[in-house]
């Protein structure tokens, strides 16, 4: 049984163009797809289509075979299904990157108490501890994009969609990302134009072709333009 | 931007209890607001005096808040004495001042001073966070806190969104004229940041949903009620019976 699927959706902006058109497709909790497709082709809108926090103009979603369309059960499936935005800065909104972590666990219905000890735990798990007791506000670009993750990561998901995780994150912390992702127990679909890093992370791949969305087993090759700015410090094509 | 620049000290007064403090605010300022003598009104500055001494406020600061709430008094000087009816105390041309205007504005004054200065000692030690939730914790209804909570956010997101604009501005070598470009610009600006601050308060409603909110005021805050403050307690009320059998 697929965890969520989308049954003959399709939806546009108001005042926008169709950017998806009678279009299905089945998610299972173990898959981990790469998702790449040319900028403004609705590739955030569909991760906010399958939260519910968009709804479509018809079409309609299912979550564990179960057709849903009110708030309160799209709050169940956010319980499952964790969402990384793509615009990191919106994310946290408390003053303390410890009390950002805290509040999806609070919501959970976890005690203070548990709730403090969970972001904690997923701080370490992070290898963030040291940013526990920053103001949110003054983090780097990059920091707060890995204490958004965290921060989704807190309430124990069972699948990620994370929107361009890799945006503002330097080598080091790519690769950290990365192992971060292999030991996860989760499924997950990640959209990103690293092609480097979807291949690295992902078994399957989907894009949106012509207002649908199209599944492929492999990355059909694009031509790879690749920047070796620091020539003394090569690294490895597999 | 807007700093708390009281709200980070570490005196015993910031380590009591959060809705103890609010509480006592909250009433002594309720009995000082009805005080109808110079002699109430002096007792409550005198207490809201000692406690502000107890928690350590920087002088700069403080200076500035008190200037703020005296300029509003300043103008009840200039005009209460003068539009009071009563015996004259002296004449300032054709304008003549009267004795009951003088001390019932020196009485407002005085109070004006005491509340202000509990308010500082007792309120502003806190982070504006922390107050929301501690409201909270005194049974407030949590969509009073958030409108409190989330208005404070807002002011920051408003000046967030106006400092990146005004960057961008400036990086386009724009120089405020009297010029109808200017003003078209400017207007630009302000338009602009509202709009973009409806989209970003969108966006972050969007990720609290993300994050299972349901409406329901939650916080890491916990509030524990200790030994001093079941002393501080005590004094308190011990003060309270003072001034009731003195006055
Ligand atoms: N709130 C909105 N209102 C109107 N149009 C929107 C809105 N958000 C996005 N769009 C438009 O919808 C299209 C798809 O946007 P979307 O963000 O899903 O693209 P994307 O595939 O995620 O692109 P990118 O790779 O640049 O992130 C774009 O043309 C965009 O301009
Ligand atoms: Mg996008």
């Amino acid at each position: 049984m697929p965890l969520f699927a989308l049954d003959h959706i399709s939806f546009a902006y108001p005042q926008g163009p169709e950017l998806l058109q009678d279009t299905s497709f089945a998610f299972h909790a173990t898959e981990k797809i790469g998702f790449h497709g040319p900028n403004g082709c609705g590739k955030s809108t569909f991760f906010l289509l399958v939260t519910g926090l968009l709804k479509p103009k018809s079409g309609h979603i299912r979550f564990y075979d179960c057709i849903i369309s009110k708030e309160k059960e799209f709050r169940a499936l956010r319980r499952e299904v964790g969402l990384v935005l793509q615009n990191a800065d919106d994310q946290l909104f408390h003053a303390t990157v410890l009390e950002d972590l805290a509040f999806g666990p609070l919501n959970l219905g976890l005690s203070p108490a548990e709730a403090k000890k969970r972001a904690e735990q997923t701080l370490a798990q992070l290898g963030l501890s040291n940013l526990r007791d920053r103001l949110t506000h003054q983090l780097s670009g990059g920091e707060k994009r890995l204490i958004a993750l965290a921060s989704i990561l807190a309430m124990q998901p069972k699948v990620l969609l994370l929107d361009e995780p890799t945006n503002d994150l330097d080598p080091t912390h790519k690769k950290k990302l990365m192992q971060i992702l292999h030991e996860l127990q989760t499924g997950w679909i990640i959209v990103s134009h690293d092609f480097d890093f979807l291949r690295d992370t992902c078994t399957g791949f989907m894009s949106i072709e012509g207002q649908r969305l199209r599944r492929s087993e492999s990355l059909h090759l694009h031509q790879h333009v690749h920047a070796h700015p620091l020539g003394d410090m090569p690294h490895a094509h597999e | 931007m807007f700093s708390e620049p009281f709200a980070h000290g570490n005196s015993w007064v910031h380590a009591l209890d959060a809705r103890l403090r609010i509480g006592v605010a909250f009433i002594f300022s309720c009995v000082l607001a009805v005080a109808t003598t110079w002699q109430q009104a002096k007792f409550g500055l005198i207490a809201a005096c000692l406690l502000l001494i107890c928690s350590r406020p920087p002088l700069r600061p403080l200076l500035r808040r008190l200037a703020a709430v005296n300029i509003f008094v300043l103008f009840l000087w200039l005009t209460v004495p003068c539009t009071m009816p009563g015996p004259a105390a002296f004449h300032l041309g054709s304008l003549s001042c009267s004795l009951a205007g003088l001390h019932l504005v020196w009485l407002i004054t005085l109070k004006a001073n005491a509340i202000s200065l509990l308010f500082i000692a007792c309120v502003a030690t806190m982070p504006v966070a922390y107050f929301g939730h501690a409201l909270h914790a005194l049974r407030l209804p949590g969509k009073f806190v958030f409108l409190l909570l989330f208005t404070y956010r807002a002011i920051f997101l408003l000046a967030d969104e106006w400092q990146r604009l005004n960057t961008a501005l400036r990086l386009h070598n724009f120089v405020a004229t009297s010029s109808l470009h200017s003003y078209r610009t400017l207007g630009t600006l302000v338009g602009l940041t509202l709009l973009r601050s409806i989209d970003r308060a969108g966006r972050i409603h969007q990720a609290m949903l993300l994050r299972g909110f349901s409406g329901h005021f939650t916080s890491l805050a916990e509030f524990r009620f200790t030994r001093r403050d079941g002393k501080f307690t005590v004094a308190a009320l011990a003060l309270l019976l003072l001034y009731f059998t003195l006055f």
